[in-house]
C-alpha cells in the first residue's frame, strides 16, 4: 500500500479548501486502475474505487480523491466484492453440534466465537470476507448461527456483522437421524431415527412453539388488563428462536439432500406459516428447483462434492446452474476451511457445468449469498454506499492462476500479500526469542551456579537454531 | 482449563487414588487432631518487623493477641502479664494468607491434579445414569451443596499449607457447571465448624461440557445456555415466590427448588458469582455471560489478563488470579510447530498480576490445584519477577482477598480488633530461602514442622521417569513416577498409578538415600504415603509406609536419568 506525499502545509490548506470536515477524516482509500468487477453494474476497466469511512464512496473510470487519501495500485489487478460463504464452522470453541437433543435451539454460535482460530486468517486470505457460520447439522433443529465479518484481530463482538438477521440451523436427514453414528453401548439411541421422525420433531417443536406464544400473549393480555398477583411464565431459550421463525424475525438455514425431504420442510414451514431462508447442500435441488423457488427459499450447493453418503450420490455438477435457471437465488458453499481458501473457483466451475455466465457465476458466492443472508443491503457488489469488502486478485478472479493481493473489510485492509511475508520473518524471530527463553527458564537453576556463569561469556556453542542442546 | 473428569457430577466420592493396593489397612486409623486445653490464650509477639498491609511497616513493634483476635499493634505497646511472648528478634509478621479459591477440606473430592480417567471410563459411568436431555434435567449441577458442610479437619493438604504461611482459604466444591456455594475458612480448627469463617461467600460456575455426543450440554455453547436458563428459572423461581409471600391467600403456592433457591440468593444477594476464564477470548466471554445472568461476576482464572486488565478495570470485576502458570505441554508432538500465540501466552501470563495492579483491577491469588504450597511460592515469585511489586503480591494475598469476599472487616490485615491470623518468617516472605516459623490461626500457635533431612549432598541424581512396582497382598501394582531433583537434592515430582496422579509434597535425596511422600485420597480418606529406599544407577528399591502399614518396593529408570540434566552438574 503506498500513501500519498503529503506537502505539509500546502496539503492542508488545499485540503481544507475543498472539504473542511471530510479531509480531516481518517480512512479515506482509493484503489486505483483496476479491472472493477461490481456484479451489480458490470465491468469497469482501469476503473477506480473511493473508500470513505469503511464505505463505497464511488465507483467509475474517473474518480476524484483527497490528496491525503491512502492510495492502493491496483494496476493490471482484478477487484470484486468480498466473498460470502453461507456455510462455515470455523471460529468457534468448545464443538459447535449440540448433539445431544433433537432440538438445540437454545444455544448460539454467538456465545462461542473463537476470534482466535487461524483459519479466519485463510478465509480471509481466499478472498473471504464474511461467513455464517451455523450450528452442525446433529439435530432436526440445530442451534441459532452468527454471521461475521472476518476482521482478523478483532474479539468476538468485533467480527460480527451488525445488522445481519439472526438465524438458525435445521438438518434433515442421515445427520439429525443418526443413521451414521451409532451411540457407545449403554446409550439408547437418540429419537428421531427416520426422515419421518425428523419431520415429526419439527412439527412437535413448533407446535410447543406456538402453545409458548399463547402463554406469553394470555399473560400480556392480562396484565395489560390490570390484573393483580400475576406470575409471569417460565421464559424458555429452546422455545423463543422458534417463536421469532413463525413471527419471521429469524432465518431457517436447513441442511438438506434429497429432493423428498425438501419437499416435506417446505411443506411443514408452509403449515406453519413460515418460509425456509435457505437450503444448505441440497444436492439434489435440481429435481425440485421450481418448487423451492416457489416457497422463495434461496439454495447453497457444492459446486462438485458428492458421493461421500448415501443421500449425496444423486447430485450432479450442474445443480447450481440448473437452479439458478429455474430462478432460485443459488450460492455456493464451502462446509470446509479448504474449500473456503478457493471459494472463487468453485464459482468458475459453474461456468463450466452449466453454461452460466461470469456475472452469474460470480454472484454465487457475493450477491447471492448476501441476498440469503439479508445483508445485501451491505455487501455482495461494489456500489456506492455498500461497505467496502473488497477483494483484489492479480489475474482475472475465475481463472485458477487468480492469487489473492489484498482484502479489504469496511475499507481497512485485513490481508495483504506483501505484509504477510514480512509477517511471517517477524514471527519467526519472535517464535525462536520466546522458545530460547523458555529453555533457558528451565535451565536457571543451572545458570545461577559458578559453572553456568563461566559458560554464559561463551559463545552459545552446542545449540542449534532451535536453541535445543 | 480443569480436566474433563471434574465434569462428572455424581462420581463423587469414589475412591480415586494412585493404585496401591493398600485400602484395606487404611481403615483402623485414627483421625481427627488432638485437643489442647493447656494452651495460652494470649500471645505477645515482641521486637519482630510487622508487615501491617493496611498501614505502614512497623520496623520493631509488638503485637498482641487475645483470645483469637488482636488487640493491639505497634511500637508501643503493653504487653499483658499472662501473655506467653515470643521474642520476635529477627522475625516478621504478616496477615495470615488466604489462598482465594480451593478444594482444601473437601478431601471426598478427588485429589487435585488429579488425572482424568479414561474415556471409555467416563462414558461407563454416564451409561449408569440417566442421560441428561435439556437443561431442565439440570445436568451436573448441586448449587445447593455448600463447601462449609463438608469440611474434613483431616484433610492433610490444610497443614501444609500453613507450612507455607497460609491461615484461610475459600473453598468450594469443584466439580460440574454449578459444583455449589464456596465458603471461607481458616486452615485449622479442632472442629469443622469452628474452621467457617463465613459461608456462603460465591457461587461458583464451571464453563464445563458433558463428554460425548449423549449428555446435555455436549458443548461449550450447550453449557452457556444451560447456565442462562437457569438463571432465568431462578429469576422466575424468586417472582413467584415473592408474589406468593407478599400475598399468600388465595394464591397457589410454588414448589420449593433447592437447585434454584441457592441461585435466586446468588443474584439478590450480589453473592459473586465465580465465572472462569483464563484467555482473553474466554474472560470476555464470562464478562458477557455474567452481564446475561445478572450476577456480581468474580472472575477465576486469567492467565492472560495482561491482554484485557483495562476492559476488567472499566467493568469493575474482581479477579482471581490462578497461580498454576501455563505450562508447555508434557510430551508434545516433536514435529508440531506450537504457534506463536501459545509462546506469547506462556510467557507474559506471569506478567498478567503486574498489569491488573497498573489497571486498576482488584485480584487476589489461588492455587488452582497445586500441590505444595512451594510450587505456590514458586509461581508467585514469576509474578513479582514480572513487575508486580512485593507489596502488591502480599495485598493480594491478603487484603484484597478479604475485600473481594466481604470480609476486610475482620481479615486480610494486621490491625487491632481484627482476627488473629498471622505468618511469621525469618526473613521477606517472598525470599527464596526465607521459611516460615510459625502461623497463628484465631490466635492459637502452630509451629512448622520441617521434616528431618540428612544434611549430605545427592551423589546420584534421581531426576527420570521409574516405573514403580509395589509389593502389595493382591500381587505387585505398577506405577510410574516422573521425578525431579534440584541441586540440594531437593526431590519433587509425581506418582501415577492405574487410578490417577498424585504430586509429590515433600522429598529429599541425600547420598544414595531418598525419600518423597505424598497425599492419597481413599474414599472420604486421605493418608499420607511415604517412600524411602536407596538408588543404584537406575534401580531403585525400599519401603513404601502409610500410617502403620508399609511394604516393599522396587523401580527402574528405563530410559535413564535426562542427559541434559547430567550436562548441566560438573
Amino acid at each position: 500500500m503506498k500513501r500519498a506525499l503529503g506537502f505539509g502545509l500546502l496539503m492542508l490548506v488545499g485540503a481544507a479548501l475543498a472539504t473542511p470536515v471530510r479531509a480531516q477524516e481518517p480512512g479515506v482509500t482509493v484503489i486505483r486502475g483496476a479491472t472493477i468487477l461490481t456484479v451489480t453494474r458490470g465491468t469497469i476497466k482501469n476503473g477506480s474505487i473511493l473508500i470513505r469511512n469503511g464505505k463505497i464512496a464511488r465507483v467509475g473510470r474517473r474518480v476524484r480523491a483527497p490528496r491525503d487519501a491512502t492510495v492502493i495500485d491496483a494496476t493490471g489487478m482484478y477487484v470484486i466484492p468480498g466473498i460470502i460463504d453461507a456455510h462455515s464452522h470455523i471460529a468457534g470453541d468448545g464443538g459447535l453440534n449440540e448433539g445431544s437433543v433433537a432440538v438445540s435451539s437454545m444455544v448460539g454460535i454467538e456465545d462461542v466465537i473463537d476470534p482466535e482460530d487461524i483459519n479466519i486468517y485463510r478465509d480471509l486470505a481466499g478472498g473471504v470476507t464474511t461467513i455464517n457460520l451455523l450450528h452442525g447439522s446433529a439435530n432436526p433443529i440445530g442451534g441459532k448461527n452468527v454471521v461475521l465479518k472476518l476482521r482478523w484481530g478483532k474479539d468476538a463482538e468485533g467480527l460480527r456483522f451488525q445488522g445481519a438477521p439472526p438465524g438458525i440451523k435445521f438438518a434433515l436427514g442421515e445427520n439429525p437421524k443418526r443413521s451414521n453414528f451409532r451411540p457407545p453401548p449403554g446409550f439408547p439411541a437418540r429419537y428421531p431415527a427416520t426422515r419421518m421422525g425428523v419431520m415429526d420433531v419439527i412439527r412437535q417443536a413448533f407446535v410447543e412453539a406456538r402453545a409458548y406464544r399463547k402463554t406469553w400473549q394470555d399473560y400480556q393480555r392480562r396484565q395489560a388488563a390490570g390484573e393483580e398477583n400475576l406470575i409471569p411464565p417460565r421464559r424458555n431459550l429452546k422455545l423463543e428462536p422458534l417463536v421469532e421463525i413463525l413471527e419471521g424475525k429469524r432465518l431457517v438455514h436447513s441442511h438438506s439432500y434429497r429432493a423428498d425431504e425438501i419437499l416435506q420442510l417446505i411443506r411443514l414451514a408452509e403449515e406453519f406459516g413460515f418460509r425456509i431462508a435457505t437450503f444448505q447442500h441440497v444436492l439434489e435441488g435440481y429435481k425440485v428447483a421450481k418448487e423451492i423457488a416457489a416457497h422463495g427459499a434461496g439454495a447453497s450447493t457444492f459446486s462438485d462434492w458428492w458421493a461421500y453418503k448415501i443421500e449425496a450420490y444423486d447430485a450432479i455438477p450442474y445443480n447450481a446452474a440448473l437452479m439458478t435457471q429455474r430462478g432460485v437465488v443459488v450460492s455456493l458453499n464451502s462446509d470446509s476451511p479448504e474449500e473456503a481458501r478457493h471459494l472463487n473457483q468453485e464459482a468458475a466451475k459453474a461456468m463450466k457445468w452449466g453454461g452460466l455466465s461470469e456475472t452469474e457465476a460470480l454472484k454465487l458466492v457475493t450477491l447471492n449469498p448476501a441476498i440469503q443472508l439479508g445483508i445485501a443491503e451491505r455487501v455482495g457488489s461494489i456500489e456506492r454506499g455498500k461497505d467496502a469488502d473488497l477483494v483484489i486478485y492479480d489475474k482475472h478472479p475465475l481463472s485458477v492462476y487468480a492469487v489473492v493481493q489484498k482484502v479489504l473489510i469496511d475499507g481497512q485492509v485485513y490481508f495483504d500479500r506483501e505484509k504477510d511475508r514480512e509477517w511471517r520473518q517477524q514471527i519467526a524471530e519472535e517464535k525462536k526469542a520466546l522458545k530460547e527463553k523458555e529453555e533457558k527458564g528451565k535451565g536457571k537453576k543451572e545458570e545461577e551456579s559458578e559453572k553456568a556463569k563461566e559458560e554464559e561469556e561463551k559463545p552459545p556453542a552446542g545449540r542449534d537454531a532451535s536453541g535445543a542442546f | 482449563m480443569p480436566s474433563r473428569r471434574a465434569s462428572r457430577g455424581t462420581n463423587r466420592g469414589r475412591g480415586s487414588t494412585v493404585a496401591l493396593g493398600l485400602g484395606v489397612a487404611l481403615l483402623a486409623l485414627p483421625l481427627g487432631s488432638a485437643e489442647r486445653p493447656n494452651e495460652p490464650a494470649y500471645f505477645a509477639i515482641r521486637n519482630a518487623r510487622i508487615v501491617t498491609v493496611s498501614g505502614p511497616v512497623i520496623e520493631n513493634g509488638t503485637l498482641v493477641l487475645e483470645k483469637g483476635l488482636i488487640t493491639a499493634v505497634g511500637t508501643d505497646v503493653a504487653v499483658p502479664p499472662e501473655a506467653w511472648v515470643v521474642d520476635g528478634e529477627g522475625l516478621t509478621v504478616y496477615p495470615g494468607l488466604i489462598d482465594a479459591l480451593t478444594t482444601l477440606g473437601l478431601q471426598a473430592e478427588a485429589p487435585a491434579g488429579a488425572a482424568p480417567g479414561s474415556a471409555s471410563q467416563a462414558l461407563t459411568q454416564l451409561a449408569r445414569q440417566k442421560p441428561s436431555r435439556g437443561p431442565e434435567d439440570r445436568p451436573a449441577s448441586t448449587p445447593w451443596k455448600n463447601a462449609a458442610d463438608e469440611i474434613k479437619t483431616s484433610d492433610k493438604r490444610l497443614e501444609n499449607w500453613r507450612k507455607a504461611g497460609f491461615t484461610s482459604a475459600v473453598t468450594a466444591p469443584d466439580k460440574g457447571i454449578l459444583p455449589g456455594q464456596a465458603a471461607l475458612i481458616n486452615l485449622a480448627g479442632d472442629r469443622p465448624r469452628e474452621l467457617v469463617l463465613k459461608t456462603p461467600v460465591a457461587l461458583r460456575v464451571n464453563f464445563q461440557s458433558l463428554p460425548g455426543f449423549f449428555n446435555f450440554p455436549g458443548s461449550l455453547m450447550g453449557v452457556l445456555a444451560y447456565v442462562k436458563q437457569v438463571f432465568l428459572d431462578a429469576g422466575q423461581y424468586d417472582t413467584a415466590w415473592t408474589t406468593y409471600e407478599n400475598n399468600p391467600r388465595g394464591q397457589e403456592r410454588p414448589t420449593y427448588d433447592r437447585a434454584l433457591e441457592p441461585i435466586r440468593r446468588a443474584v439478590k444477594q450480589r453473592w459473586p458469582v465465580l465465572l472462569p476464564g483464563n484467555r482473553a477470548k474466554e474472560i470476555r466471554r464470562a464478562l458477557d455471560v455474567g452481564e446475561a445472568l445478572g450476577a456480581n461476576t468474580l472472575l477465576y482464572g486469567a492467565h492472560q489478563g495482561y491482554a484485557v486488565a483495562e476492559l476488567l478495570a472499566e467493568k469493575n470485576v474482581p479477579v482471581l488470579v490462578s497461580l498454576k502458570w501455563p505450562e508447555k505441554p508434557k510430551d508434545p508432538d516433536p514435529e508440531a510447530d506450537e504457534p506463536l500465540r501459545e509462546l506469547r501466552y506462556r510467557n507474559r501470563a506471569p506478567s498478567t498480576p503486574a498489569a491488573f495492579r497498573e489497571a486498576g483491577v482488584q485480584f487476589a491469588f489461588y492455587s488452582d490445584g497445586l500441590a505444595t504450597p512451594k510450587q505456590i511460592l514458586k509461581n508467585l515469585r514469576k509474578a513479582i519477577d514480572a513487575g508486580l511489586p512485593a507489596e502488591a503480591a502480599l495485598r493480594a494475598l491478603t487484603l484484597s482477598a478479604a475485600e473481594i469476599f466481604g470480609v476486610a472487616d475482620r481479615l486480610g490485615s494486621l490491625e487491632e480488633g481484627k482476627i488473629a491470623n498471622l505468618v511469621v518468617t525469618d526473613g521477606d516472605l517472598f525470599g527464596e530461602k526465607t521459611k516460615v516459623k510459625m502461623v497463628f490461626i484465631d490466635g492459637r500457635k502452630y509451629e512448622i514442622r520441617e521434616p528431618s533431612r540428612p544434611k549430605e549432598p545427592p551423589t546420584v541424581d534421581l531426576t527420570g521417569k521409574w516405573t514403580i512396582s509395589v509389593n502389595t497382598p493382591r500381587g505387585p501394582q505398577e506405577s510410574t513416577a516422573e521425578l525431579e531433583m534440584e541441586e540440594d537434592g531437593t526431590l519433587s515430582g509425581t506418582l501415577t498409578g492405574r487410578r490417577g496422579t498424585a504430586t509429590i509434597t515433600s522429598g529429599w535425596v541425600s547420598g544414595n538415600k531418598f525419600s518423597f511422600t505424598l497425599t492419597i485420597t481413599m474414599g472420604p480418606r486421605s493418608m499420607e504415603a511415604t517412600y524411602t529406599g536407596t538408588v543404584e544407577g537406575d534401580e531403585m528399591s525400599g519401603t513404601v509406609s502409610m500410617g502403620p502399614f508399609s511394604t516393599d518396593f522396587t523401580g527402574t529408570r528405563p530410559e535413564g536419568g535426562t542427559t541434559l540434566r547430567a550436562q548441566g552438574w560438573n
